[in-house]
């Protein structure tokens, strides 16, 4: 299976074809819904967000508390379409990748081959498996929100299926 | 009279929470298992692979089988010679507190509805039903929101076909598609009124999941599984694992159906004091 490391380069994102299967290694930050909310709010007022969207990759997911001696919690995939009024501002500001489960919006596939970027699939349901491959969690922002907090991950060989290449193609349409 | 006191109804929430979230339930397993062995499409059956191992990692590493450690329901079947020392909600709602914090699980419930807030683990909601004897029944069933937000309530008009309340079924698992962690368990309460039909086709996701009791659900489970939703909505011969129909008596003007998804974790346990 192909192996792809983070920053997400224009490189990377244009060979990505939906369907395809992938392992990621690198950064990726976690954001879901309350988290988008103040994304947003900061967005709009000009205000510096907690950190540079500029090719970065969100990952919709909140964990469940970290159990002693572990790096992180259960930590699969939320349902995406929740975030689809939120995504193509973030898309506009060069966000280049995102992770989650489930249908986007036609507004949402539209951004995506706008901004050239891509979004991916996680195994749903599948949250200590990709425990496992969590290599290092720190939150970063909004520690008040709880399991909605925005955390920073380092992941290995994460496993992901290409739900929406740059070109707009989506894996559900194909089908 | 048979006298049960609240810390032991506390104690026994605590288990049930661990056991229900790291545990996933052996008649849930093995209808995965026999969906992997049977599934045709070699995606799916990597997927139901991927299901499977998650299930044996959680067990192993004592890590929650999903995030969405969900909202946890409680059912509580008293027994009507069973007198409670102390306050039955209260003590459940402790036992939530504590059982979760246990197992590191996640604080998804808001205060409020509509101002939210931060985020805490409890409280449930909670079923009480009074029946016959001197045993306490104590179910908690935690139930994640991804396909808790796909249920859906029709009333029909008493005339209406057994196909079209069938079709209203099989559009419900549609408009989950992808979206809600299949294969589905699918959740049907028939009859009663509208609030009763909810909780009958809630209670239908208790019931193990081994065998279609009637033809109803057999043929459902045919009809779902043709829609090649599949695991993660990515095709396949595995859309549900089962269809679980509860029915009650109803008024002649009416006939209501509910219906309550679960996502392929489904999670609950039970133990009899």
């Amino acid at each position: 299976m192909r192996r792809i490391s983070t920053p997400l380069t224009k490189e990377i994102i244009k060979t990505l074809r939906c369907g395809q299967e992938i392992l990621l290694s690198g950064t990726i930050y976690t954001a879901r819904d309350q988290a988008h909310k103040r994304l947003r709010e900061a967005i709009k007022k000009h205000k510096k967000l907690p950190f540079g969207l500029n090719n970065q990759i969100i990952y919709y997911c909140g964990p469940t508390n970290t159990p002693r001696g572990k790096i992180i919690g259960s930590c699969g995939p939320t349902t995406s379409s929740r975030m689809d009024s939120f995504t193509p501002l973030l898309l506009k500001k060069g966000l280049k990748g995102i992770v989650g489960k489930g249908e986007r919006s036609r507004e949402v596939v539209g951004a995506i081959k706008k901004s050239k970027a891509v979004y991916f699939l996680a195994p749903a349901g599948c949250g200590a498996l990709l425990a496992k491959k969590v290599k290092s969690s720190k939150i970063i922002a909004y520690k008040d929100l709880g399991p909605e907090a925005i955390r920073k991950l380092e992941v290995k060989d994460f496993p992901l299926i290409v739900g929406i290449d740059s070109q707009g193609r989506s894996v559900y349409a194909a089908q | 009279m048979k006298r049960i006191n609240s810390n032991i109804i506390t104690k026994t929430i605590i288990n049930l929470c661990v056991e229900a979230n790291l545990n996933l339930r052996r008649d849930v397993l093995s209808a995965l298992k026999s969906a992997c062995r049977k599934e045709n499409n070699s995606r799916a059956k990597n997927i139901l692979g991927d299901i499977i191992q998650n299930a044996a990692i959680a067990r192993k590493e004592r890590l929650a089988i999903c995030q969405d450690t969900g909202m946890p329901l409680v059912f509580a079947e008293i027994g009507q010679d069973v007198k409670i020392i102390g306050d039955l909600k209260k003590a459940i709602n402790k036992g939530i507190d504590k059982g979760y914090k246990k197992a590191s699980l996640r604080n998804s419930i808001v205060g409020d509805p509509l101002l939210r807030g931060n985020s805490k683990y409890s409280p449930a909601v909670i079923h009480i039903d009074l029946v016959k004897g001197n045993k306490l029944k104590l179910t908690v069933l935690p139930k994640g929101f991804g396909c808790e937000n796909k249920s859906a309530l029709k009333m029909f008009n008493p005339t209406v076909s057994i196909d079209e309340v069938g079709k209203f079924i099989i559009n419900t698992v549609k408009a989950a598609g992808p979206n809600a962690c299949p294969p589905y368990v699918v959740g049907v309460g028939i009859g009663g009124t509208a609030d009763y039909a909810c909780l009958l086709a809630k209670k239908a996701l208790l019931r193990k999941i081994r065998n279609p009791k009637s033809k109803l659900e057999k043929d459902l489970l045919a009809s779902i599984n043709k829609l090649n939703i599949g695991p993660m909505g990515l095709g396949g011969d595995t859309t549900a694992l089962a269809v679980n129909i509860e029915t009650y008596p109803t008024h002649i003007a009416g006939l209501p159906v509910a219906v309550n998804i679960s996502c392929h974790a489904l999670r609950s346990a039970t133990e009899v004091l």
